[in-house]
């Protein structure tokens, strides 16, 4: 029992820096992004290139003035950020991050938790996360947060729905909710091709879940061209308005930590998680360790798409969210699911 | 690995993902400066009398959609258990779900010509 506290306190302690750290100069990397594709050089004065700016605007955060409005519900105004960030420290606790290393004789997994209904306590803690806006910004008592919080929560409810009915053809094809066994039956070799072994990723018999699953993700993280919550030429900042110091700080973090937990999820359910060709190749501690390194290559990625996706489109209008969130996404979602039953069940009875 | 001991590991993640963000929020609050007056107080200053407060009624569409949310997600949860036993459950599963399908479509489509989703109207 003991050893088991430690190996996951340290396993916790872990991941959860590698969180904070990545999601910190997930601000840089977005600034220097941006400036790559608009053709300019990005922050470039704190340190060389600039890699010391996250943790500049890290301490000015900490040391700004912690304002909260008279008018404002004061405990719910601090609980809206601390609701949000919670949220998002907790989804990584499912997520598979490599196979399994056997230090001194002992099997450590590399999950945080292997429980057997891994997806779904994902969906349930972004499912939280919007009391977080929603809370945050009715408590501002400011007509421009609750504008932002109230398209929000209505825009994360929706594409809700799309994302939970994607997922379904992946669960069916693997029979299981856990991440774990997820990842591990996208280990074999694609459509039985000698030297594929590794490559039996979910995108391949499932393109339109991906693509699918890849739009909601966009949505529920708030991001362009869905990031009509804070979008600033109608709303100045949305659900944030009110906020600043490291309230705000928190806000904006959630976002970015949401993203790279997305990016984790998005690699794990369709892009084989931590398999790639040729690891079964390897000896076991290295295995887990290039697994490591492979799932992270695709979380990065993934984060780039998010980045790139966000400096290439304009934002849509409310009713085109709308629109295509429960009129195109979810019968999309119901049809993919019903051909994916109808030819493996179909299979089955030849 | 099934039991309740598996949900252990997510206890730990709460205890250190609240005390960080507890933490955090306590220390900024001490660290930064805290000058008061009744100005800057004010909701959304920006030099233009403010009129009246948020608690204002909105769209009915939102309320709309959140209630629609609840019953189409309720149905999304009954596909998981069907999803998890695909494979055990075979052909007479598969026409028990398209019964089920068509009955969330039917309802789908109620809603969408009652023009429950029309935002530009």
């Amino acid at each position: 029992m003991l050893d088991l506290i430690i190996e996951k306190s340290i396993l916790i302690l872990s991941v959860f820096s590698v969180t904070l750290l990545i999601a910190t100069y997930l601000t840089y990397t977005e600034r220097k992004v941006a400036a790559f594709l608009q053709d300019r050089i990005g922050p470039d004065r704190a340190g060389p290139f600039g890699i010391f700016q996250p943790l500049a605007d890290a301490g000015k955060m900490f040391f700004k003035e912690d304002f909260i409005p008279a008018a404002s519900a004061k405990w719910l105004f601090i609980m809206g950020p601390g609701i949000a960030m919670f949220t998002a420290c907790m989804t990584g606790a499912v997520i598979p991050w490599g196979t399994s290393l056997n230090i001194m004789g002992r099997e450590v997994s590399l999950q945080i938790a292997d429980v057997n209904i891994g997806i779904l306590y994902i969906m349930g803690m972004v499912s939280i996360g919007v009391y977080g806006i929603m809370i945050g910004g009715w408590a501002s008592n400011n007509k421009y947060s609750l504008m932002g919080a109230i398209r929000a929560s209505s825009q994360m409810i929706s594409y809700e729905l799309a994302m939970g009915l994607s997922i379904i053809s992946i669960v069916m094809m693997t029979g299981s909710l856990s991440l774990k066994d997820i990842a591990a039956g996208q280990s074999g070799q694609l459509f039985g091709i000698p030297l594929t072994t590794g490559l039996d990723w979910n995108v391949f018999v499932q393109p339109v879940g991906f693509i699918i699953f890849l739009v909601c993700a966009f949505a529920e993280t708030n991001r362009a061209p869905f990031d009509l919550p804070e979008c600033e030429s109608e709303l100045i900042g949305g659900y944030h308005t009110e906020y600043s110091s490291m309230k705000l700080g928190f806000f904006l973090f959630a976002e970015y930590i949401n993203m790279f937990i997305s990016s984790a999820v998005i690699s794990t359910l369709y892009f084989g998680g931590y398999n790639f060709p040729g690891i079964h190749l390897l000896p076991h501690n290295l295995q887990a360790i290039a697994g490591i390194a492979a799932l992270f290559g695709k979380i990065f990625f993934f984060i780039f798409v998010f980045m790139w996706v966000r400096w290439t489109l304009p934002r849509f209008r409310y009713d085109q969210l709308m629109h295509l969130g429960w009129k195109i996404l979810i019968p999309l979602s119901i049809l993919n699911m019903l051909v994916t039953a109808g030819w493996m069940t179909f299979r089955n009875l030849l | 690995m099934n039991t309740t001991s598996s949900y252990f590991p997510i206890v730990m993640q709460t205890l250190v993902a609240g005390g960080f963000v507890g933490l955090v929020l306590t220390l900024t609050h001490l660290l930064g400066p805290s000058r008061k007056n009744k100005t800057k107080d004010a909701n959304f200053e920006c030099g233009v009398e403010s009129d009246g407060d948020a608690r204002v009624r909105f769209s009915i569409k939102y309320f709309m959609t959140a209630i629609l949310f609840v019953l189409f997600d309720v149905e999304v949860i009954f596909f998981y258990p069907y999803a998890v036993n695909f494979k055990e459950l075979g052909g007479e599963g598969f026409l028990a779900v398209l019964m089920f399908v068509s009955f969330f479509l039917i309802g789908f489509f109620y809603v969408l010509k009652k023009g429950a989703l029309e935002w530009d109207k």
